[in-house]
């Protein structure tokens, strides 16, 4: 209390010099100069990106479990390894972006608590159930294909490490909506049954799928300070739009008939898509989609199940310990 | 109840032989023997490496990058240590 005229002071200075920081800041920026782990960055900077990578991350990790469900279902071996072997990257991918993430100066521990305790977000799309085979390859298709899209531009991303993180992402990521695709054609080319769970499935994502893109650039909350940081390169409506146009003729070429009767292509070979449920993006984000609470569930589960084997290790390395530092000094 | 931290490491891997291992990223892990099965899972599920080092990530010594101009630019005023510097008459050839 007898320093509060010294602080201010002190604060005052500080605004100063972090005026003429936040400059030099934005002038590496400009120069797209990547911005790497110990550089000086505006606080705002390195919360927003905290947040994304986080929610990335964390995506990554629900995202293995609407996948997962079907592993022991998978219709033949060679989709069972498949779907396994994806399911394994969704969570390499995780792991790249949590650590991606810490070098902005978080733990792994407090990004995974933050999520377990419900104060971090992970993508609406995982909020949804796979409730039949084709959900599996409409989500390779669709939700992978969404993701590209996403990803892409982001690693031209401003900040080194999540830049790094999102090339190794995207180099794995074609193989999934590959293989997701496989499998909706080769529903499409089955009997009328397969065809007509191909199509339902199409019509359960589509709209959630449309979503995953964030709000509408009119109410979008992150984009100005993003695409100033170099963070975004493409609003969510110019992303949103491109998936549309590259996905409507894949549609077209499985046979399957998109939900939308005011689909159409305008002049300009954009199509046009109806007005997005907003009202719905904002309940599943809010927690109330279908399956929020089971999502949750089983990340407190696996985690506190696991919790044995992450203190056996960190036991097991302690009693180690003098051993190895004993052969380090022979 | 805070959950204490798993010590971190880098991950270097040689791609093919000739090649100097190169960093390829970052993971968790209670010791070294955890640390490369970890890293096998996680950088190299597509034939990415041959041979993997892990390093505890509190074992590297850094440069500061405030202190970037300090450290190199003494280099880039050195024009003379590149051998575009020296003039060589074209008939002498490749030199």
């Amino acid at each position: 209390m007898y320093t509060q005229a010294l602080n201010a002071s002190e604060s005052d200075e500080r605004q100063v010099e972090d005026a003429v920081r936040n400059a030099a800041f934005q002038a590496r920026i400009d120069d797209e100069e990547r911005i790497e782990p110990n550089d000086w960055m505006p606080a705002g900077y390195r919360k927003t990106l905290t947040r994304q990578i986080s929610q990335h991350a964390h995506s990554e990790i629900v995202g293995m479990l609407p996948e997962g469900n079907w592993i022991t279902r998978a219709p033949s071996l060679r989709r069972k390894a498949a779907l396994l072997a994806k399911v394994q990257d969704e969570c390499g991918h995780g792991l790249y972006l949590y650590a991606a993430a810490e070098t902005l100066g978080t733990s792994r521990e407090e990004l995974v608590d933050a999520m377990l305790a419900g104060k971090a977000k992970y993508s609406s799309i995982f909020n949804y159930p796979t409730l039949t085979w084709a959900d599996i390859g409409t989500i390779g298709w669709l939700v992978d294909g969404a993701a590209i899209m996403n990803q892409i531009p982001l690693c031209r991303c401003s900040y080194g490490p999540y830049a790094r993180a999102m090339i190794r992402v995207c180099k794995e990521e074609s193989f999934h909506q590959r293989q997701g695709f496989e499998i909706m054609l080769t529903l499409c080319r089955g009997s009328e049954e397969q065809k007509a769970m191909a199509q339902d499935a199409l019509e359960r994502w589509w709209w959630p799928v449309l979503m995953m893109f964030g709000p509408p650039d009119k109410v979008s909350q992150h984009g100005d300070v993003s695409t100033k940081w170099k963070i975004k390169r493409f609003s969510n409506d110019e992303l949103r739009q491109k998936f549309v146009d590259a996905t409507v003729p894949q549609a077209k070429f499985l046979g399957l008939t998109i939900p939308d009767p005011a689909l159409r292509q305008d002049a300009d070979g954009h199509w046009r898509y109806s007005e997005i449920d907003w009202d719905e993006f904002k309940q599943v984000l809010a927690g109330n989609g279908p399956c929020n609470r089971d999502r949750m569930a089983a990340r407190r589960k696996a985690h506190d199940e696991g919790a044995w084997v992450r203190e056996a290790a960190a036991a097991f390395a302690e009693k180690r310990k003098p051993r190895h530092a004993a052969q380090a000094a022979e | 109840m805070a959950t204490p931290t798993t010590p971190l490491w880098e991950v270097f891997i040689r791609s093919r032989n000739g090649l100097a291992h190169k960093h390829c990223g970052s993971l968790h892990a209670c010791d070294a023997t955890m640390a490369l099965q970890a890293a096998r899972d996680i950088f190299t599920r597509r034939g990415e490496g041959l041979s993997i080092w892990v390093v505890p990530s509190n074992a590297i010594t850094a440069s500061d990058p405030s202190e970037k101009g300090m450290m190199f630019e003494p280099a880039e005023s050195k024009i003379y240590r590149h051998p575009t510097f020296y003039e060589i008459p074209e008939e002498v050839g490749h030199m």
